[in-house]
């Protein structure tokens, strides 16, 4: 690699460096890199330092890095990314929209012509599409080499710098003055001022730079470094070892494997509670309440019983169950368990048992002449009943409804149950047919002596727990804090360097600040407060 | 306990009038000789009087907490009114930073309108919901709402910029824009006028509207300029609509929200067209004399220094603390729900913001214009996310 000796003080600078890493003096050739040629003051971005995407645009790669290191290119993608989110708000995406419709005719209905061009485009999955993921992607790749592009040279640069600096780099800072004649004493109260603002003070031949704050510049590679990591963290969500997303429903009172945990662990649901706020115990809210159609939930809760099954290697085998743990899990308040966590999702109630009875068709007072219930989590398919009569359970439909005419079961829970029954009278032997649900009691020939009614039934909850195993939280959670970190380091300080330079009869002052102009010239101004030494002038302002 | 939360909307009515009467003070300072950041009796009594506002609301907080044994952020108005708080505190910290007594005559009035603005809602105690019922409610609201309260000074700061900077000399994009802006805050008052007025009178006018699932009912507390589509008056008296609302508005009750936004707008062109009339010129024309003195620079810094306060601490709170949380509540740290999105996008807009700034050279006016948009993104999701894009933050 080429090297350039800088004239001035003869310090070895790497190809592409603006401002000798050691004196400051420009490098003539290299000035247009920061635009120095017409301009008065100095362009201290990373204090001239020779940054790869500056000094090199001739092969393919240099100019893929080039693209890719420019803010100008990070600042685009940002704005694209947030023009895209935004076009996702417009209507719900599909995760919020009802499962049990299809998507395109309720965008459709919902939203007219707009909704369906909505769907059309895809916008309705936008945060999971192709173009979205490619964005997100540009944008990590955009830190990485922007970030790599600067913080090498910047950190060369900044462990190299001299407290003697060239006069032309010194006249070519924003903030400058010079002090004709000062007297020492004064000099010796601005340094020892400066000293007890923290700064740290290194001095070449009675050249002075004092310094406060360097860190600070480290502050945005932190924090994108910390965006990567999360970034990184986001993206092994992919990889099935590192996340499982799973999901139980419970009924009370049973026992289930867990899934998502190979059969290893069982839950049992003791009891599932759910409780609403009463108008007259929590007062405070009444008036609240009062405006509110429906109750509003106040809690829910699963108690549950986890049980590790010591035979899970062993496909088949009968469950060997030891109790592990006993908890309640409620809504913010997940069960964890050898790093599953189990979240109170969802609920549902829906019948476990129902009761009929059975009279003749032309008793008008229905009087009961039998009675038999039904368990419908486990439906025994026979029953003898009072006074000679048996059933028979000839079909059970758990969620009943007609398809087209055709009685069918929609899922296998029991939500709306019917059931067809075949009743053997005691002094009859060919059975009667008769069909019962809920408000339903159909007569299938019209010619039965004999009715089923129903009688009455229980409810029990279902408790629907979330399953999860996210190895990738820690990554994030990390990702996150070193993010913060970086943020608070770069945003809540600043890098000040004043330097002092005696020259002749002359004392010189000049300052640099990576941020926050107006607080450095303040502090000089207060530093210098009743010494003869002229206040610096900030020279960009005189434009 | 109904005597407590009098006791506690009290304090916040008291803290109310102490910011009316410190923004008072903080317009005396401008005719002080001296420049605009000079400390004198005037604008030792507009911070005191701030300060003690601020202790006033922190009483209401403290109060209502008590009452409904709950932090007072879980509903529109109280987290509302605690992001007026927080904006004032954000203001009391910087005002210590710089001593600019003008930023107090532009983030007062904000505060105000804010406050007032949230006392529009229903203010009753309301249930905590079982997903709220965290200790992250207190944590996550509070920062998200300390962080956006500090971004909105960078907004006040950048108003003022403008104003000072755009050439008022003749009429330009620039000066319409600047207009845009200053019409917009009196939108809100407008809406705080005429919702105060109406409900003084208890105005109530009830549609009956009719769709496929069923026949329901809209209350309107406004006279209806527009009517639900499908809908019918059956309140007597009342003024039938003059149109129906547009079909795609599905938000919950979105006529009712639509009627009353465009009352505000209307009640706000009034009140934006009489001061036109009185002034017989651009309202940021008419201030910008008083601003001669303001230093540029400063309050550019201001608007700059906000935001790179600000920004930490809106990611601590609107993002990474709502993602802990979200995990806990929601077993997702983050699900694309629009609240969320457009926290999102605010934390893009900054981001590209500060590095338009800190690496563009963005400074000055284009930085002004820049923060001044921020603030907008913010309202939209304080607002407009919450009554117009149905979500999991919707509890308004």
């Amino acid at each position: 690699m080429k090297r350039i000796v800088c004239e001035a003080c003869g310090h070895s600078n790497a190809e592409g460096t603006v401002l000798c890493q050691s004196c400051g003096k420009p490098i003539e050739k290299n000035q247009h890199i920061d635009g120095n040629e017409k301009t008065k003051l100095l362009n201290m971005r990373y204090d001239g330092s020779a940054r790869r995407s500056q000094t090199y645009n001739k092969s393919f790669v240099d100019k893929i890095w080039n693209f890719f290191s420019s803010v100008k290119v990070g600042v685009w993608l940002i704005v694209l990314t947030l023009l895209a989110s935004a076009l996702g708000t417009i209507f719900p995406q599909e995760m919020y929209i009802p499962q049990d419709v299809q998507p395109l005719d309720h965008y459709r209905e919902q939203y007219g012509i707009a909704g369906q061009i909505y769907y059309q485009l895809g916008l309705h999955n936008l945060y999971s599409s192709w173009w979205y993921m490619i964005l997100i992607a540009l944008i990590g790749i955009s830190i990485v080499v922007a970030s790599i592009d600067r913080v090498v040279p910047l950190y060369k640069a900044l462990k190299m710098q001299k407290p003697k600096r060239h006069e032309t780099f010194l006249k070519r800072q924003r903030l400058f003055s010079q002090t004709n004649q000062p007297s020492l004493n004064d000099k010796e109260k601005f340094l020892e001022r400066l000293k007890s603002k923290r700064y740290k003070l290194t001095e070449e031949d009675g050249h002075i730079l004092a310094e406060k704050g360097r860190f600070t510049r480290w502050g945005p590679y932190v924090n994108h470094l910390g965006l990567i990591i999360f970034l990184i963290g986001a993206l092994l969500r992919f990889v099935p070892f590192m996340y499982i997303d799973e999901f139980v429903w419970v009924r009370e009172g049973e026992t289930l494997p867990i899934k998502g945990t190979e059969r290893e662990y069982y839950i049992e649901n003791n009891d599932f509670i759910f409780e609403t706020y009463d108008e007259e115990e929590d007062r405070k809210f009444a008036e609240a309440l009062q405006n509110q159609s429906a109750p509003v939930a106040s809690n829910y809760q699963t108690d549950a019983v986890i049980y590790r099954n010591h035979e899970a290697e062993l496909v088949g085998a009968e469950p060997d169950l030891e109790k592990v743990k006993e908890g309640s899990i409620r809504v913010n308040h997940p069960l964890k368990i050898d790093g599953f966590s189990l979240y109170q999702s969802s609920y549902q109630s829906e019948f476990s048992t129902m009761s009929f009875y059975i009279h003749e068709t032309d008793d008008k007072d229905e009087q009961e002449l039998a009675n038999f219930t039904v368990d419908l989590s486990n439906p025994v398919n026979h029953y003898e009943l009072d006074n000679g009569f048996e059933v028979e359970l000839v079909r059970y439909m758990p969620d009943y409804y007609l398809d087209d005419g055709e009685p069918k079961s929609k899922t296998d829970y029991p939500n709306n149950p019917a059931f067809v029954f075949a009743v053997y009278p005691p002094d009859a032997s060919e059975p009667e047919y008769s069909f019962a649900g809920i408000g339903r009691n159909i007569d299938a020939t019209g010619e039965n002596d004999y009715k089923i009614a129903l009688n009455g039934f229980d409810v029990q909850y279902v408790t629907g727990l979330a399953v999860k195993r996210d190895y990738t939280l820690p990554i994030l959670m990390i990702g996150g804090l070193i993010f913060m970190i970086g943020v608070v380091q770069g945003l809540y300080w600043q890098h000040r360097r004043i330097w002092i330079h005696p020259k002749g009869n002359e004392l010189w002052v000049a300052a640099h600040t990576n941020k926050n102009w107006y607080g450095l010239k303040r502090e000089i101004d207060t530093l210098m407060e009743d010494t003869s030494l002229i206040r610096v002038v900030d020279q960009q302002e005189q434009k | 306990m109904d005597g407590l939360v009098s006791i506690s909307s009290n304090f916040l009515y008291l803290a109310f009038v102490l910011y009316l009467a410190a923004t008072f003070f903080f317009g005396g300072t401008i005719r002080s000789k001296n420049s605009t950041s000079s400390q004198t009796w005037v604008s030792r009594v507009a911070i005191g009087l701030t300060i003690l506002g601020f202790l006033a609301s922190v009483v209401y907080f403290i109060l209502r907490w008590i009452a409904s044994g709950h932090a007072p952020v879980s509903n529109l108005f109280e987290f509302t009114t605690f992001f007026g708080m927080m904006l004032v505190l954000a203001f009391i910290v910087m005002y210590f930073i710089y001593r600019l007594n003008i930023l107090g005559l532009f983030v007062l009035p904000v505060a105000l309108l804010i406050i007032a603005y949230a006392s529009m809602f229903p203010t009753e105690l309301s249930p905590l919901v079982p997903s709220l019922k965290s200790h992250w409610l207190y944590i996550h609201v509070t920062t998200v709402s300390l962080g956006e309260a500090v971004l909105a000074v960078s907004f006040a700061a950048g108003l003022i910029y403008l104003i000072k900077e755009v050439d008022q000399s003749y009429r330009s994009k620039r000066t319409t824009w600047l207009e845009i802006i200053i019409y917009s805050l009196y939108a809100t008052l407008g809406f705080v006028v005429i919702s105060s007025i109406f409900s003084a009178t208890d105005y109530n006018a009830t549609f009956e509207v009719t769709n496929e699932s069923g026949v329901s009912t809209l209350e309107y507390h406004l006279p209806a300029i527009t009517g639900p589509a499908d809908g019918t008056l059956v309140t007597t008296d009342r003024m039938e609509p003059w149109f129906d609302t547009p079909g795609w508005m599905n938000g919950a009750e979105a006529p009712r929200k639509f009627n009353t936004l465009l009352w505000s707008f209307a009640v706000g062109l009034v009140f934006y067209l009489i001061t036109r009339l009185i002034l017989r010129k651009r309202i940021a024309a008419a201030i910008q004399p008083y601003l001669r003195k303001v230093n540029s620079d400063l309050v550019d810094e201001i608007s700059y220094r906000a935001v790179a306060i600000g920004f930490p601490i809106f990611t601590l709170g609107g993002l990474i603390f709502a993602m802990i949380w979200a995990q806990e509540a929601w077993n997702r740290y983050w699900g694309w729900d629009p609240k969320e999105v457009w926290a999102l996008i605010t934390w893009f807009f900054y981001a590209a913001f500060l590095h338009l700034r800190l690496s563009q050279g963005w400074h000055g006016e284009k930085s002004a214009w820049l923060a001044v948009v921020g603030f907008a993104i913010i309202m939209f999701n304080l607002i407009a996310v919450n009554l117009v894009l149905a979500g999991l933050h919707s509890y308004a």
